[in-house]
């Protein structure tokens, strides 16, 4: 899967989780998820979930926790499929 | 010490019968019900299988909560939400913006319920059970403790006063507004977002239904299940949604001319000790007559200054003796009773909801001056046919002064809440 279809695919996971989607708009891999995007920490269990869910995979708390930007989720997910 | 007076400035209401109070006050002055067949109950093989359920529920959720918090809120936390934002709106105080950081320190909310977070258990136990806790995501806990329906507000309003849920059965959102209340006169707070919110979940509602205490012989017409009063009661039917009043210290809204539905005058509660024919589900007389004069004592008037009853009357054989209480507690024969009418003749009994859905009700009436008819009891029950001419069965246009409002709950718990027209 090309790189360019999992960062889509991981703001559309993150879209109900932000506050402001229009945010998601200009949102690059540098974006940081919970200090850029507002979403707030306790979610991104859910956020981890709904990515093993997309993606088939499985995620340690580990590894979920090294997860600040969506550059971050996009490496852990193209690492594991 | 001085006691400062206590008024109520906004009104929010989610009911199975209107949203809104404009829309809710003329549900009331029309009689609609809001009760309905439910196939899901017949699919559950429920004895009873109507109830209450407000509308339009996503489509109203999506009005009033941003994206990100929507998504984690149960059903009751919904209608707890909804109600609450109206009353506030209603009161003609402004929702801050979630990066406005300032905290209204005078403002808080006791909003209750009964059963709470029973459809978010519903789905995670099945989950729990085969080993997939791991899979059950970030927002049970707020869904799941007994203050959810209250624990959100904080946030969409920015309160800094006491957050908190009360819980008292069905008794629950009338003992809210008189902890409200106290809070208030007691100088603690100037703002108090008081009432009850309860969900539709099954889960909630089954309890009851295996109890054989909801009416299963008008599963073919909703409209007439509800009947408090009626010789042909034969239950309650359960409701949902959320009742929530603004109460406001007198000094506050007459220093920003709030608009004022009326003034609480005084309010009590109590517990019959589940003694002299009182128990877990059936109340003590005598406790249920010394609340209701409790509440007159501490309001400052007379019985002869009641108007108007809006009773707990749910439609189970309790009603006759309520209203046998109603009569003793105000001393008062059944000929010159006050006006008594129930509110879930048209909504159903809305659980921990019910004291603030009927509070919301008790305001407009005080408020506009009418008293809404209590349907489905022509045939009045034979104890209370002495009470006839009493008993409103449509609504009355009248300007009247003072309204006191009863809940009774499971556990032998009691309250009683004065209101009044605000003359100044």
């Amino acid at each position: 899967m090309e790189e360019k279809v999992i960062f889509e695919k991981v703001l559309e996971i993150l879209k109900p989780y932000v506050r402001e989607a229009e945010d998601l708009k200009t949102a690059t891999k540098e974006t940081d998820i919970l200090n850029d995007l507002k979403v707030n920490s306790s979610r991104l269990v859910d956020i981890i979930l709904a990515i093993e869910d997309e993606f088939d995979i499985e995620v340690s708390d580990d590894e979920a926790d090294e997860v600040q930007t969506i550059g971050d989720a996009v490496s852990l997910i193209t690492g594991k499929i | 010490m001085n006691h400062r007076r206590v008024v109520v400035t906004g009104l929010g209401i989610i009911a199975p019968n209107a949203h809104g109070i404009q829309d809710f006050e003329k549900a009331l002055r029309d009689g609609k019900s809001g009760i309905r067949f439910l196939p899901h109950l017949e699919k559950l093989r429920f004895g009873c299988r109507v109830g209450g359920i407000p509308e339009n529920l996503d489509q109203i959720s999506e009005e009033y909560f941003p994206a990100d918090i929507l998504h984690v809120l149960n059903e009751s936390m919904r209608y707890a939400g909804i109600a609450a934002l109206d009353a506030w709106t209603d009161a003609g105080l402004h929702i801050p913006l979630p990066d406005d950081d300032r905290v209204n320190w005078d403002s808080g909310a006791i909003v209750g319920t009964g059963i709470g977070g029973a459809d978010t258990l519903g789905v995670i136990i099945p989950k729990v059970n085969e080993g997939r806790t791991r899979r059950l995501g970030s927002a049970v806990v707020e869904q799941t403790m007994s203050s959810s329906v209250s624990a959100r507000l904080s946030g969409l309003l920015a309160l800094g006063n006491q957050v908190t849920t009360n819980s008292s059965a069905c008794s629950t959102g009338t003992e809210a507004v008189i902890m409200g209340y106290e809070r208030i006169r007691e100088g603690k707070a100037d703002k108090m977002l008081c009432g009850g919110a309860e969900g539709s979940s099954p889960y909630i509602w089954a309890g009851f239904d295996a109890m054989r205490v909801l009416n299963t012989g008008k599963n073919e017409a909703p409209e007439q299940a509800s009947r408090p009063m009626s010789a042909t009661a034969g239950g309650f039917i359960p409701g949902a949604g959320a009742g929530i009043l603004l109460l406001e210290s007198l000094d506050s809204a007459q220093q920003r001319g709030a608009r004022i539905y009326g003034e609480i005058l005084g309010g009590a509660v109590n517990s019959g000790g589940q003694r002299n024919g009182g128990s877990m589900s059936a109340p003590n007389s005598e406790g249920v007559q010394r609340c209701i004069r409790a509440a007159l004592h501490h309001a400052g008037i007379g019985s002869e200054d009641v108007d108007v009853i809006n009773g707990h009357l749910t439609a189970t054989m309790a009603d006759p003796l309520e209203l046998a209480n109603w009569a003793a507690a105000l001393e008062r024969t059944p000929s010159d009773l006050p006006y008594i009418h129930s509110t879930k003749s048209l909504v159903g009994h809305c659980l921990g909801a019910a004291g603030g859905v009927e509070c919301v009700a008790s305001l407009l009436e005080v408020h506009k001056g009418f008293i809404h008819g209590s349907i489905n009891c022509e045939d009045l029950h034979e104890k209370i046919q002495p009470y006839e001419k009493r008993v409103v069965h449509h609504t009355i246009e009248k300007d009247f002064k003072t309204l006191i409002k009863a809940s009774f709950g499971f556990g032998d718990v009691n309250s009683c809440v004065v209101f009044q027209k605000y003359e100044g």
